[in-house]
């Protein structure tokens, strides 16, 4: 009984790392960045209804995000 | 005939993402293999892979039909948040990789290490259970992010059956020309196409939680193409802006190898 219950944990447990290295890894800025990009945008679109400034902040700060994670590896790689 | 060419417009883009992503898993995934048959011989290790595509066609037998019946709306932001956190970081490698600070994907090295560490475990007679087990980890691995790209992209475009279908392509036509050239799998423009599928997978996942957000795109799908093009654009400066900085010492970098 103790042993299919022990493999299922296993399972589980690898399942959840599989999505923690995928979704998160060894570059939480970019999930949280992603996570926050979204919530500001979908205030501004859903509750403010200003489509374009919507359409036209999500790419900008996508790329944003993008640079200053880039700049962390960059920075790390240097001994900053 | 706008809408035709919108349809198209996200029908070109889908059909290169899922076509690029698959072709680079696949490489890495063959590398694995190739160095499993060659140390540990065949059978196994064909037995492996076999065994982890059956599983992999399971899985998406299994959550290609149930992701259809989710809301478009909702299954767009969700999926459009996963393709952008993705996409940023195979775009983050790509440009770490091309601007010098990180090392560059070496499938030569990854062979050879493979087969190192397969000689140091001994051979056993008969079925070669660790054979079995590294190729089948290999491949399943590897095609689990295929697997992931082929239902996020498919399933939220309504045309999964299409990227099922790219995907398999990708997979045979890595897989035939594997097996002519061997080893030489290191001569595949990796850090190009991670780059590529990085811009398509980071348009796509903008695009779609813009909709799941209710974002009103100027141009329709026809706005995925200048997404990809300022993605693109982005990148090669952000590229030539970080490799500016790069200091000399730094530049052996390149010649060790890094995952994925």
């Amino acid at each position: 009984m103790g042993e299919p219950r022990g493999r299922l944990g296993r399972i589980a447990k690898g399942f959840a790392m599989f999505w923690w290295d995928f979704l998160v890894g060894d570059t939480p800025e970019i999930t949280v960045a992603v996570i926050v990009i979204l919530g500001v945008v979908a205030l501004v679109s859903v509750v403010a209804h200003a489509n374009v400034v919507a359409y036209v902040s999500l790419p900008v700060l996508l790329v944003l995000a993008l640079a200053a994670s880039v700049d962390r590896a960059r920075r790390r790689a240097s001994g900053d | 005939m706008i809408g035709a060419v919108s349809g198209s417009t996200s029908t070109v883009v889908l059909v290169g993402a899922v076509f690029l992503a698959s072709t680079v898993e696949m490489v890495e995934a063959l590398t694995i293999v190739l160095a499993v048959g060659h140390t540990r011989g065949w059978r196994s290790a064909l037995e492996g892979a076999g065994a982890a595509l059956i599983a992999l066609a399971g899985l998406v037998a299994i959550f290609g039909p149930a992701l259809v019946h989710v809301p478009l709306g909702t299954l767009r932001l969700v999926v459009g948040g996963v393709l952008l956190i993705f996409g940023l970081q195979w775009l983050r490698k790509a440009i770490l990789r091309s601007s010098g600070y990180k090392a560059k994907h070496d499938e030569d090295e990854i062979y050879r290490q493979t087969v190192a560490a397969l000689k140091a475990d001994g051979a056993t007679p008969g079925r070669d259970r660790v054979a079995f087990v590294v190729a089948f980890k290999g491949v399943f691995l590897e095609g689990l992010e295929i697997v992931i790209t082929v239902l996020t992209l498919g399933a939220s475009a309504h045309r999964l059956a299409l990227a099922v279908q790219v995907a398999a392509a990708a997979v045979v036509i890595v897989a035939v020309v594997g097996a002519i050239v061997a080893r030489q799998l290191s001569n595949v423009p990796e850090n190009a196409m991670k780059m590529a599928v990085g811009i398509m997978l980071v348009s796509y996942g903008t695009f779609w939680t813009g909709e799941g957000l209710h974002v009103r795109w100027p141009g329709g799908d026809t706005m995925l193409i200048v997404l990809v093009a300022y993605f693109a654009i982005c990148a090669a400066v952000m590229i030539r802006v970080v490799a500016a900085t790069r200091p000399l010492a730094a530049s052996g970098v390149a010649k060790g190898f890094s995952d994925g």
